[in-house]
């Protein structure tokens, strides 16, 4: 059966866990081993200011998710079955959108002479065209609308699987629909909650194409100081610590998690 | 669960804003394409089929598609059948090491990608895989592998493997039991898990900014280089095309995964 497994297993092997070894052995190995990469993280400003903000962005945006996903993932799993069809369709369509073409709609829909400006002109809400894009925020609107879904379709795989005659007893005993929600609902609810967190979080912490092309240079998030190193600096070690800071970030987070619930839950909903 | 009338209402409102804000993105780029004015507006002023022509017409955009396209058609050749044996190995054994194999085997969706693409971008530069079809398509594997996995696993979950012993208590090898046996019942699962990793590999951007070059450049390579100069509208046209692939190739994956699996 391990022969079976093989090929694939060999594949991961050498192109994510061999390149991810060589770029840990090179965060600490030039010409001798080193720590001055990792001392660069610890004392440069640049490097705390893009920790900082990528956190940041992460807890915000998880919020944000977990805010406008509960009521989608909870619709759904109410709603008789040809509704909650349509409403899945709906978030598993744009899951499986190119990145690049979205982070693209967002560009065209944000910018000075976007659709949204251009409207809101027409309709003289505004004079001057608003700041939109090339800024945080339109890092985040963007980023939340690529991991939304990664929030909805664990949470509807948990409560899916809520049994309905707990609230039925609930309602039974003399609780209106607010309470049986917030007693028995919500809790039940939790594993999804965590689980989707998890992913949107530490999708965000990864984050690459959105704030490239929608931070305008000023949002540099973790993942654009790793290119930058690499393609303007030529700083493959540099790169490569913070790449490895970033990967300890997520590994940790994924341990913390897996006390909790099991990680192939986590990762299953692709 | 019953809902008082201003909660429904309240809860229907929100989640139609809510998929509004998911889907209107993504729709709105297809009537910009059809656009006549050379900046993005919104309504086109007029319509046109321009930033088609532009697209077919520009050998370097046909060149790009055809790398593509290559790419996502050898990634599901060559990671369909590796995930299917992989995810066969992993629901018949009962190792506590199949455990770890299949943890291993999920990977590429845990580790950020921006570390696997410099990572490997540091390999390919040692072994000279940079800038060329095979290392493309190598990358591309990796990553289309825990689609494959994942959508399969499932599939032979819900399949009673005690068919496939009796096909093996009536005299049939192992290999002829999977094929006569097995696959055609977890067919539909299979297709999904092939459709996904030709999605992957097809829509695939940050691995590919680091390790293709010269000649070896997908789409989205050179959208995203396009991207940080300028917004030009030919953009959206290569983007309505590659939106309505995949559209249609979801809606095939999921249609036939309820029928099958």
């Amino acid at each position: 059966m391990l022969a079976l497994a093989l090929p694939a297993l060999l594949v991961i092997l050498l192109l994510v866990v061999l390149p991810v070894g060589w770029l840990a052995w090179q965060s600490v190995y030039h010409d001798g081993f080193t720590l001055a990469n990792y001392r660069r993280i610890w004392s440069e400003d640049i490097y705390w200011r893009s920790f900082a903000l990528t956190f940041e962005i992460a807890v915000l945006v998880t919020l944000l998710a977990l805010l406008l996903g509960y009521p989608i993932a909870y619709a759904a799993s109410v709603a008789p079955k040809r509704w909650a069809i349509v409403i899945l369709a709906l978030v598993v369509l744009p899951f499986w959108t190119s990145v690049l073409v979205r982070a693209y709609a967002w560009l065209a829909l944000l910018q000075r002479t976007g659709v949204i400006n251009q409207v809101l002109r027409q309709i003289g809400v505004i004079d001057e065209p608003l700041a939109l894009v090339h800024n945080t925020f339109g890092t985040v609107v963007a980023t939340l609308h690529i991991l939304l879904p990664f929030m909805v379709l664990p949470l509807y795989a948990t409560m899916q699987q809520i049994p309905r005659d707990l609230m039925q007893a609930g309602a039974s005993l003399g609780a209106g629909p607010t309470l049986t929600f917030w007693r028995i609902f919500l809790p039940l609810s939790l594993p999804g909650v965590l689980a989707g967190s998890t992913l949107v979080f530490v999708l965000t912490l990864g984050f690459y194409i959105t704030p490239e092309l929608l931070g305008g240079g000023r949002t540099i998030m973790i993942s654009m100081l790793v290119s930058r190193n690499v393609e303007l600096y030529d700083q493959w070690g540099a790169a490569s610590a913070v790449g490895v800071v970033l990967l300890v970030a997520v590994g940790l987070i994924f341990f913390a998690v897996s006390r909790f619930i099991p990680l192939d839950r986590v990762l299953g909903q692709k | 669960m019953t809902m008082s009338r201003p909660y429904r209402i309240a809860l229907i409102v929100v989640c139609a804003l809510v998929l509004l804000y998911l889907i209107l993105p993504i729709l709105i780029i297809a009537p910009m394409s059809f656009s006549a004015a050379r900046f993005l507006t919104f309504p086109p002023p007029s319509l046109s089929l321009r930033w088609y022509q532009e697209y077919v017409g520009n050998p370097a955009w046909m060149q790009a598609t055809r790398v593509t396209l290559t790419v996502a058609v050898l990634t599901v050749v060559i990671a369909t059948p590796l995930g299917v044996a992989a995810a066969y190995a992993i629901s018949q054994s009962k190792w506590r090491i199949m455990r770890l194999i299949h943890m291993t085997l999920l990977l590429p969706l845990v580790v950020p990608i921006i570390i696997t693409a410099v990572g490997i971008f540091f390999i390919f530069a040692k072994v000279g895989l940079v800038a060329t079809m095979t290392g493309l398509v190598l990358a591309n594997v990796m990553l289309g592998l825990p689609y494959v996995i994942i959508s399969v696993a499932a599939g032979l979950q819900s399949f009673d493997a005690t068919q496939e012993m009796v096909a093996r208590s009536l005299g049939m090898n192992r290999l002829r039991s999977f094929f006569v046996v097995t696959l055609p019942q977890i067919k539909a699962s299979v297709i999904a898990g092939g459709i996904f990793a030709f999605i992957s590999a097809m829509d695939e951007t940050i691995v590919a900014l680091f390790i293709s070059g010269g000649q070896y450049q997908p789409l989205t390579k050179r959208m995203f280089t396009a991207l940080r100069d300028e917004i030009d509208p030919t953009i959206a046209a290569i983007s309505t095309l590659m939106t309505a692939v995949s559209f249609m190739l979801v809606l095939i994956a999921t249609s036939r995964s309820k029928k099958g699996a």
